[in-house]
């Protein structure tokens, strides 16, 4: 748990609270001081009706204390109530264990609240402990309580191990959300994923299905060790978002087979030379 | 524009809710009701009440209907006292979360002495929440059952103005309406109540305080109910400003006491919504004409799946 970030979100949340700010610090307070769970559900009930629904309002200087506090952590996108249900579970010292609150919470959520629930994952206190529960989350149809875990947030980077990873990867590709808002998505690359994307790939193509450029992102660092070179030989000669995201990809990988193929369509190559293309663009352009 | 202020879409599918869209209803309430069984452990029907202000919500969002409900435990299922007794204990949990805008549809069903229990119980909750009621009144011994319906609710001292007592038909409106009640009337196929008599009815009785709506659920009933009483109203020359009332406004004003259901929900709603939770209705979007055509239509003979 970050003490930073919880105390740089309770400082954006009072001063865009008004007067309703003293409303919530008054809570807060009693929250940290051992008040009941009741108490808690008051906070994150009132929350809406207390501060509305707009949007957080955040400055770069906000971000960029954000990701001081938290690398990957963007709360740009979060809304006030939001955030205040947040710092609140974040602040609240209960008796029980914090997962068994949070579990409390999550089984009588309704859509916002656990959209709130799954973003705070990075400020909780036990964050281990929350396995199972963001599980449930992970496996919602609700896209908006998936990408609540997966988007912005460096909880999953940071306590996933390979085989939940995987699958979140794989789950996004499948309800069309993006890969680039993943926190941590290179460095968690690994050759078992690589090889899942691959079948996907080729699963993809045999139905006559468009393939998400992004999928060779991930794939890219470990072309080699699982075979791709063919899949990218095709891609290469695809259409023009296919041929950029392979050719990006493979610019991650360091083997002189890469660099090889890559050799072999100089348009390709070029583009991304000379630096008109990241995943960035790539997945905005693809995804909006 | 309409709304359905009484449908129960966990049991309706997608191409219902596409065919409500085109339409035109913009947005509807989903009251909690039984699902055709009873259910028999405490947990399903939390669970239940779980999807209905998440999952459900969620689902209408795709498709630019706004999804409201009514938190309650209904009268079937207050004869399993067990039950009751432990939905009792979760039920204020879910009365004030987002989009709940009454308790309901809570009342009688054989008139027993547990239904009469909870029904009291709830009327108690929706006072000290200051939330509005929705009432399933009776299928069988109607008028009665109607009338003692409202007794008790005056009894625990509500506000009728604050309570929609709804399956109503030509015997029991005068009663509603005298005694300071929303009458709400559900179009329901060979049961509740029809879409000619219903015009009738609007003829007689003008449109204050009352309520039209499809109560679609898993029985055969009608998803379309309301733009379909709509358009045959103003076919037969009831006042477009009687019909605006009685599919929208009347709605609006009735549940919109909870603070829960705003027009701006749909007409002007929040970025951050926009990005999670809800698509936008292609309806208010584009100014498109509303269609009633049948749920599925459109794809019924088109053999190709992609
Ligand atoms: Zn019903």
């Amino acid at each position: 748990m970050s003490e930073t970030a919880v105390e740089s979100l309770r400082q954006w949340v009072l001063r865009q609270a008004g007067e309703q700010g003293k409303w919530l610090e008054t809570r807060l307070e009693a929250l940290a001081a051992g008040a009941p769970e009741s108490e808690l559900h008051t906070v994150l009930g009132l929350a809406p009706r207390r501060l509305g629904k707009a949007d957080l309002i955040l400055i770069a200087e906000d971000l960029r204390q954000a990701e001081e506090a938290l690398p990957g952590w963007r709360p740009d996108g979060w809304s006030i109530d939001g955030a205040a249900r947040v710092l609140a579970l974040a602040t609240f010292r209960g008796e029980r264990s914090f997962a068994e609150t949070f579990k409390d919470l999550r089984r009588t959520a309704d859509a916002r609240e656990l959209v709130a629930l799954y973003r705070g994952l990075p400020l909780y206190p036990e964050p281990r402990s929350l396995a199972f529960e963001v599980g449930e989350g992970l496996r919602s149809n609700m896209i908006a309580v998936f990408e609540a875990i997966a988007h912005h947030n460096p909880y999953p980077s940071m306590h996933f191990d390979e085989h939940r990873w995987n699958h979140m990867i794989l789950k996004a590709l499948f309800v069309d959300s993006a890969l680039a808002d993943i926190v941590g998505l290179d460095e968690r690359a690994n050759p078992e994923l690589g090889r899942q994307l691959l079948d996907h790939i080729h699963e993809r193509w045999a139905a006559g299905r468009e393939v998400s450029p992004e999928v060779w992102r991930c794939i890219g660092p470990c072309a080699i060790e699982v075979d791709a070179m063919e899949a990218f030989e095709r891609a290469l000669a695809g259409k023009s978002t296919e041929r950029a995201a392979a050719a990006l990809a493979l610019v991650s990988n360091p083997s002189p087979l890469a660099d090889a193929l890559l050799a072999t369509h100089p348009e390709a190559a070029a583009l991304v030379a000379e630096g008109q293309l990241s995943w960035d663009t790539l997945s905005r352009h693809e995804v909006a | 524009m309409f709304i359905d202020p009484h449908a129960h879409m966990i049991s309706r599918t997608t191409d219902d809710y596409e065919a409500m869209a085109a339409a035109g209803i913009v947005a509807l309430i989903e009251p909690a009701f039984w699902v055709g069984q009873p259910r028999t452990f405490v947990g399903t029907y939390v669970d239940y009440l779980s999807s209905i202000i998440g999952f459900e919500r969620f689902r209408a969002g795709q498709f630019g209907i706004r999804h409201y409900c009514t938190v309650g435990l209904n009268s079937k299922e207050a004869n399993n006292e067990e039950l009751a007794e432990g939905v009792m204990e979760w039920l204020p949990r879910f009365a004030l979360k987002e989009g709940v805008v009454a308790i309901g549809e809570i009342g009688y069903d054989e008139q027993t002495a547990l239904e009469d229990k909870y029904f009291r119980a709830q009327l108690l909750l929706a006072k000290e929440l200051e939330l509005p009621v929705m009432v399933h009144t009776p299928h069988r011994d109607k008028k009665r059952g109607t009338s003692r319906s409202m007794d008790v609710c005056e009894e625990m001292g509500l506000d009728p103005s604050w309570v929609v007592i709804d399956h109503n038909n030509e015997e029991t409106v005068d009663e509603t309406l005298d005694r300071g009640f929303w009458a709400g009337f559900s179009i329901y196929p060979s049961t509740k109540m029809g879409t000619r008599r219903m015009v009738e009815l609007l003829k007689h009785y003008g449109s204050e305080r009352i309520i039209v709506d499809s109560a679609c659920d898993w029985g055969i009933s009608e998803p379309l109910a309301v733009a379909k009483t709509a358009k045959l109203a103003l076919e037969n020359g009831i006042p477009e400003e009687t019909v605006r009332k009685v599919t929208y406004a009347n709605t609006l004003e009735v549940y919109g006491k909870s603070g829960q259901i705003h027009e701006s929900d749909w007409l002007n709603p929040p970025a951050i919504d926009q990005r999670t939770l809800y698509e936008g209705n292609s309806i208010l979007r584009g100014g498109r004409e509303p269609l009633i055509e049948a749920p599925g239509s459109r794809n019924r003979d088109n053999l190709i799946i992609e």
